[in-house]
């Protein structure tokens, strides 16, 4: 194993995407992302020599639409496709308030 | 030990736009939960958000209003985290090239001015609104989506004072721009504060605490000094200042103990695949530049230097762009500047915090306003006689017809007013004899009887010029 991630990142990635591994899982994840990164890795055996550094990869630019308001209308079947709803609320099981400033 | 203030100041302001920043949905408020929402605000797989243009260009309005450089090669970035608020488990926001940055505002705490940086702002969305009960939380995210931008100050605030001021001069200055309320009352305008103090000299900044809940200006002042003198006795005392996030108790006035913080958040932020980048023109932004009304400080020095207000006067004229409006249509007719902004300062303000309304949505008018200025100037009607037209001007009434209407007519005319204070003299020899024998007070007096003479329609100058001649003779 090329050792491109360790196990504590992979638990520390998990934690962030709240999901709980074993250590069995641990063990049987590390080795199979370090692989995936190991295949990412070939990217950068392409020659970007005077290739400007890019944010995007579309070749699109400056694709904005007016700010004009329009109501799709969409809300009661939006609703109706949630796990639960009241009084036109998303109802879930309640939050234990950990950071409710998330902007 | 002395000691050396830190403030960071993180304002969120929502911008007026009609439509959400990545959806067409509405921005609107009082709405059914949810009933603004579609497939893009709820984070479905597939949809595609699309920039609004109309947030963008009140990015560069923000900036250019907060004297910084626009960024003119910019992109959205998304910061993953997972709440139930936030549908996507990202926010789309900006994170290396915000639309604008090293700007800066000028503050003036006690006469003393200084200029305050700002390091950034960018624009992003809102997320939606959770309320909870026992056993179950309510989802509304009719506000997610909604624009934002976010302006970061420098580590230039060194005193509550300070970070008062700045938040003021923020305030106006978007609030001239009209791209948003800035109402921290109607979470139009959302301040994070962070601080730390050092002792004098120490070159590394001290150990930074947050505070929450700050509902107003004056909270933020009130919490800060808090927070300041806190710090500073936990270091007298030898201890050392956790990173941590505080909430700041409006009633005890202190700040108490929310969470520490562990280690620093990691969201992961990578540039938004689904959003092209965007290329601001110069054009663009001499455009909305142009197009930018005259900014308060602008306005302070005019109404100083050309109309002869008093520093106190202009800023007061100042807090709202539609009050500075107000001040300027109605000296453009003629009004007396000085009387025109005691009105406005005076009655108009008490009027409105009696009603709980904003000037524009009253019945008042610089044309009515105005003209009943004029006519107090002119002597038609004195001052007193104006509450009662200023009552009608409230309500829509032309002033001129008004003071017709009524007889309100300020007698002025000597020819008129000379018999009666004879009648009046002659009446209250006592009063003339102890006038004689230096009792100024007496001429109170008898200005008085005169007025109730006249039904408090003598213009009392005149009167008072007449009766003096006569009691001198």
């Amino acid at each position: 194993m090329a050792n491109r991630i360790n196990r504590e990142q992979v638990q520390h990635v998990a934690g962030l995407a709240k999901l709980e591994f074993t250590d069995a899982e641990l063990d049987a994840f590390t080795p199979q992302l370090d692989d995936i990164i190991g295949m990412f890795e070939s990217l950068s055996e392409v020659d970007t020599d005077g290739v400007d550094v890019t944010s995007n990869v579309s070749d699109q630019l400056n694709v904005m639409r007016e700010d004009v308001a329009d109501n799709w209308g969409q809300s009661s079947a939006l609703l109706h496709n949630a796990p639960d709803a009241a009084r036109g609320f998303i109802k879930v099981p309640a939050i234990i308030d950990e950071s409710e400033d998330n902007d | 030990m002395n000691f050396e203030t830190t403030i960071g100041l993180e304002v969120h302001i929502e911008l007026k736009t009609n439509s959400k920043i990545f959806s067409p949905s509405p921005v609107a408020y009082g709405a059914d939960p949810n009933a603004n929402t579609n497939v893009i605000d709820w984070g479905y797989p597939g949809v595609l958000p699309t920039t609004n243009k109309g947030v963008v260009a009140d990015g560069i309005i923000a900036a250019l209003a907060l004297h910084a450089t626009v960024e003119q090669h910019t992109h959205f970035d998304r910061k993953n985290y997972f709440y139930p608020d936030n549908p996507k488990a990202y926010q789309i926001t900006q994170s290396d090239k915000p639309i604008g940055h090293d700007g800066w505002v000028e503050v003036d705490v006690d006469g003393v001015k200084k200029k305050i940086g700002i390091a950034e702002m960018h624009i992003e969305e809102d997320a939606g609104k959770n309320t909870h009960e026992r056993d179950y939380s309510y989802v509304d995210l009719n506000r997610q989506g909604t624009p934002l931008i976010e302006i970061v100050s420098k580590p230039d605030i060194a005193s509550p004072a300070e970070a008062y001021a700045y938040l003021e001069a923020l305030r106006q200055r978007i609030q001239f721009t009209g791209i948003s309320d800035v109402k921290m009352e109607e979470g139009s305008m959302r301040v994070d504060v962070n601080i730390s103090v050092r002792p004098v000299g120490q070159k590394k900044f001290g150990t930074k605490t947050e505070l929450k809940n700050l509902n107003s200006f004056n909270y933020v002042q009130r919490g800060l000094e808090y927070e300041e003198k806190r710090q500073q006795q936990v270091l007298m005392s030898g201890g050392s200042v956790q990173q941590e996030t505080r909430r700041f108790d409006e009633k005890t006035g202190e700040t108490i103990l929310m969470r520490v913080k562990a280690g620093s958040d990691d969201y992961r932020y990578f540039p938004e695949p689904d959003l092209p980048s965007l290329n601001i023109s110069d054009d663009w932004i001499k455009e909305l530049g142009d197009a930018m009304p005259e900014m308060p400080g602008k306005r302070r020095e005019r109404y100083v230097n050309e109309l002869g207000l008093t520093d106190y006067d202009a800023m007061v004229i100042t807090q709202t762009k539609e009050m500075s409006d107000f001040f300027d249509a109605t000296v453009a007719l003629k009004a007396d500047p000085k009387m025109a902004a005691n009105y406005l300062q005076g009655d108009v303000n008490a009027y409105l915090n009696e009603k709980q309304v904003d000037l524009q949505a009253t019945k008042l008018t610089p044309a009515n306003l105005a003209g009943m200025i004029n006519l107090i100037s002119d002597g038609t009607i004195s001052s007193k006689m104006a509450k009662k037209v200023f009552k009608a001007i409230t309500n829509g009434e032309e002033p001129k017809a008004y003071v017709e209407a009524h007889g309100l007519v300020q007698l002025s005319d000597p020819a008129k007013l000379q018999p009666i204070i004879d009648d009046v003299l002659s009446a209250n020899p006592q009063s003339i004899e102890d006038f004689n024998n230096g009792k100024k007070r007496a001429v109170g007096y008898l200005v008085g009887q005169i007025m109730k003479q006249t039904h408090g329609q003598a213009n009392p100058q005149v009167v008072n010029k007449l009766l003096m001649a006569a009691l001198q003779q």
